[in-house]
């Protein structure tokens, strides 16, 4: 539905005078901006169409409550259709343009570095809301999903204790794979482990026969598989059409984030090992109630994944800053949020680090069964340690570099 | 020993693959000299008519060995009679127009079953070989593929169907004057080209996930299988997918499948060079 300018008038009219807000003050103000670029099409769809959802959701409900600051939050939603190129002028587009007060875009981190310094460069605040690789340190970026730190290395601790020392990994062969590799020898070397062989693949491998062949002849006791979009799913249809999956352990580090296990039959899917900060399952109060919330919105809330959660979470916390701050101007509202804010999201709580602008999360240990996410165990508030190795903002506020750890 | 099975294994599915991918192809362009730009976008109908009607509870056999070529011969017919026909002799014209065919079917399945990856599980459980487990869909494709080759040499070589159609390639005045149709003999080359891309794209929908864009993974490989393959449709695609296969499996066994592809690509060129006439043109001349 296109929404036209009356309506939108009419909208913002009646939410002020609800609000008791006098006529003049909104619209002398207008509403707030926020600029969201996600892949809603193309390979990385599954990623992203949820975040999409997840972002009109998260706006609805704080304008729904009256908006920030007496003033309505206004969604500027683009979709960067798979396609790095649309990234970089979408950004373009929201800083120059639309003039947005903050940011929550990108997926794969090849979006992100395409995007974070020319939010960067236009002062315009912005939110990475997706598990990573780790690293990035700008104050001008917030990062709200995972790092290696907090969900690969439980998997890794897990896996080894219980499986043993030699390691297979398969990685998605751009920053994302490359660096999470790194980290994945990191843990493993530290644990007194070694890692027989690691494969890169580019997006549109999907042909992984040799591979599997070269897998066994390795005879790993599990393997890692950071494999990312549509066409690595084969990986895991042909894994588990050898049969492979029945005899070499599998984890993942970024199985489930785009509901895979949900597209792949119990058969196939059964036993994957995976870590991350949100699971379907999760049965608190606040999980509850965010699903019911998306199904009375969308239908159904099968499609909710971590990714979208960490959106929500995301626009939840820049929401937090901006009324702690009391303003929606960039300095002030990342100095709010740089006190160590906190907020309860349906994956638990999500509290700030001010010198890595990375969050603590809860992580969740898993695997999948029958088509589910059951959670194992749970670390509770488990720091970015990775990141905080290397960055301080604190110290060093105008840094700007994605670190990476050397081995 | 086991491990070494496993490679021939994997080579010999890959050679099926690529003979698969270009057989279609191979008669369009080798029997026909058009160049169909919109050959990967056949390839992928045929998948997206396979995972359709087995969504839809049909038998995936059914569905992969009968339906997709009936329902992508039915779109090339189509064409055939809208486009390609009034083409004929024009190459850099019909390469144009199937080129922009070729975008408007990634469009039409694009809004028809969204641009989202979509797929069906492979219906073969694996095997062992030794102490090593492998897919047995691959089995599968490599039967479609043998299968598939004899028949259309049988066809061409022994039916009288086979032969008409070889006589109006190399002569249509003469085929013309014993009283046969071109025109008809064209259209029913085109729709079988196009029948046979349907099948392809049908047998390979369970091993990869399939995009509106999918297409464009095929018609690179398909292309260069073709031509360097050269003139005679089956020995031509034959000891193309052959080499390329066996190149392209050995390459990436002993690294990745990314090298696998770029050393196929490098002997491509190379043989080009050597054979501007494809394989075909230099040996096994009298082959059909």
């Amino acid at each position: 539905m296109a929404i036209s300018r009356r309506t939108l008038v009419n909208a913002a009219g009646a939410t002020a005078l609800t609000a008791g807000m006098p006529l003049r003050r909104a619209f002398a103000d207008g509403p707030i901006k926020l600029g969201a670029i996600q892949d809603n099409s193309g390979v990385l769809d599954g990623y992203g169409k949820p975040m999409v959802m997840a972002t009109a959701m998260a706006v609805e409900e704080i304008n729904a409550a009256g908006g920030l600051l007496g003033r309505q939050i206004e969604l500027k939603q683009y979709d960067s259709q798979s396609d790095i190129a649309l990234y970089t002028k979408y950004a373009q587009q929201l800083v120059r343009e639309d003039k947005v007060d903050v940011a929550h875009a990108g997926i794969t981190s090849a979006s992100r570095e395409a995007i974070r310094q020319t939010f960067r460069r236009a002062n315009t605040l912005y939110f990475y809301n997706v598990l990573y690789e780790g690293g990035v340190c700008d104050r001008n970026c917030f990062c709200t999903g995972t790092t290696p730190a907090q969900a690969v290395e439980p998997i890794i601790d897990y896996a080894m204790k219980k499986w043993g020392n030699k390691v297979y990994v398969l990685a998605a062969d751009y920053n994302y794979g490359q660096i999470t590799a790194k980290w994945v020898a990191h843990y493993v070397e530290e644990r007194k482990g070694s890692v027989l062989a690691t494969n890169f693949f580019p997006l549109d491998v999907s042909d992984f026969g040799s591979t599997i062949a070269k897998i066994q002849d390795a005879e790993p006791n599990f393997v890692v598989a950071a494999l990312v979009g549509g066409a690595h799913m084969s990986f895991f249809r042909q894994w588990a059409a050898s049969g492979m999956n029945k005899k070499i352990p599998l984890t993942s580090t970024t199985f489930g984030v785009g509901n895979e296990h949900l597209a792949l039959s119990p058969a196939e899917g059964d036993g994957i090992l995976i870590a991350g900060n949100y699971s379907p399952e999760l049965d608190t109060p606040a999980n509850k109630k965010f699903l019911a919330a998306w199904a009375k919105r969308y239908g159904n809330a099968k499609v909710v994944h971590e990714l979208a959660v960490s959106q929500y979470q995301g626009i939840l916390l820049w929401a937090e800053g901006v009324r702690r701050a009391g303003s929606v101007e960039h300095d002030a509202v990342v100095k709010a949020l740089e006190v160590g804010l906190k907020i309860e999201g349906p994956a638990g709580t999500v509290a700030v680090e001010p010198k890595t602008h990375h969050c603590a999360l809860d992580i969740h240990l898993m695997v999948v069964k029958d088509q589910k996410l059951t959670i194992i165990d749970t670390a509770t508030q488990r720091p970015p340690s990775d990141t905080a190795q290397y960055c301080d903002l604190q110290k060093n506020p105008d840094d700007n570099k994605q670190y990476e750890v050397k081995i | 020993m086991d491990y070494a099975a496993i490679v021939v294994l994997e080579i010999l599915y890959m050679i099926a693959f690529l003979a698969l991918i270009s057989a279609g192809l191979a008669i369009v362009f080798g029997m026909m000299r058009v160049i169909n730009l919109a050959h990967g976008e056949f390839v992928m109908l045929g998948g997206y008519a396979t995972i359709a009607a087995a969504k839809a509870g049909i038998n995936i056999y059914f569905a992969m060995l009968v339906i997709s070529p009936i329902v992508v011969g039915a779109i090339g017919l189509v064409v055939e009679r809208l486009i390609v026909r009034f083409l004929y002799g024009r190459m850099i014209d019909i390469m144009l127009a199937t080129w922009g065919l070729s975008l408007l079917l990634i469009g039409l399945v694009d809004l028809i079953f969204g641009n989202t990856a979509v797929s069906v599980p492979a219906p073969i459980p694996g095997y062992r070989i030794g102490h090593y487990q492998m897919g047995g869909y691959n089995l599968f494709v490599i039967a479609v593929a043998v299968l598939l080759m004899s028949g259309m040499w049988f066809a061409l070589r022994y039916t009288r169907v086979g032969l008409v159609a070889r006589g109006a390639m190399q002569g249509r005045e003469v085929v013309s004057a014993l009283g046969y149709n071109p025109n008809t003999i064209y259209m029913l080359t085109f729709t079988v080209g196009a029948a046979l891309s349907g099948l392809a794209g049908g047998v390979m929908a369970p091993l990869t996930g399939l995009l509106p864009s999918s297409g464009g993974a095929y018609i690179a490989k398909a292309f260069i299988t073709v031509i360097t393959g050269g003139a005679a449709v089956i020995a031509g695609t034959l000891s193309a997918a052959a080499l390329f296969g066996t190149v392209d499996q050995l390459v990436s066994f002993a690294s990745t499948p990314v090298f696998g592809e770029i050393a196929m690509l490098a002997l491509a060129l190379v043989l080009l060079r050597l054979m501007p006439q494809g394989i075909t043109g230099q040996f096994f001349r009298n082959s059909t």
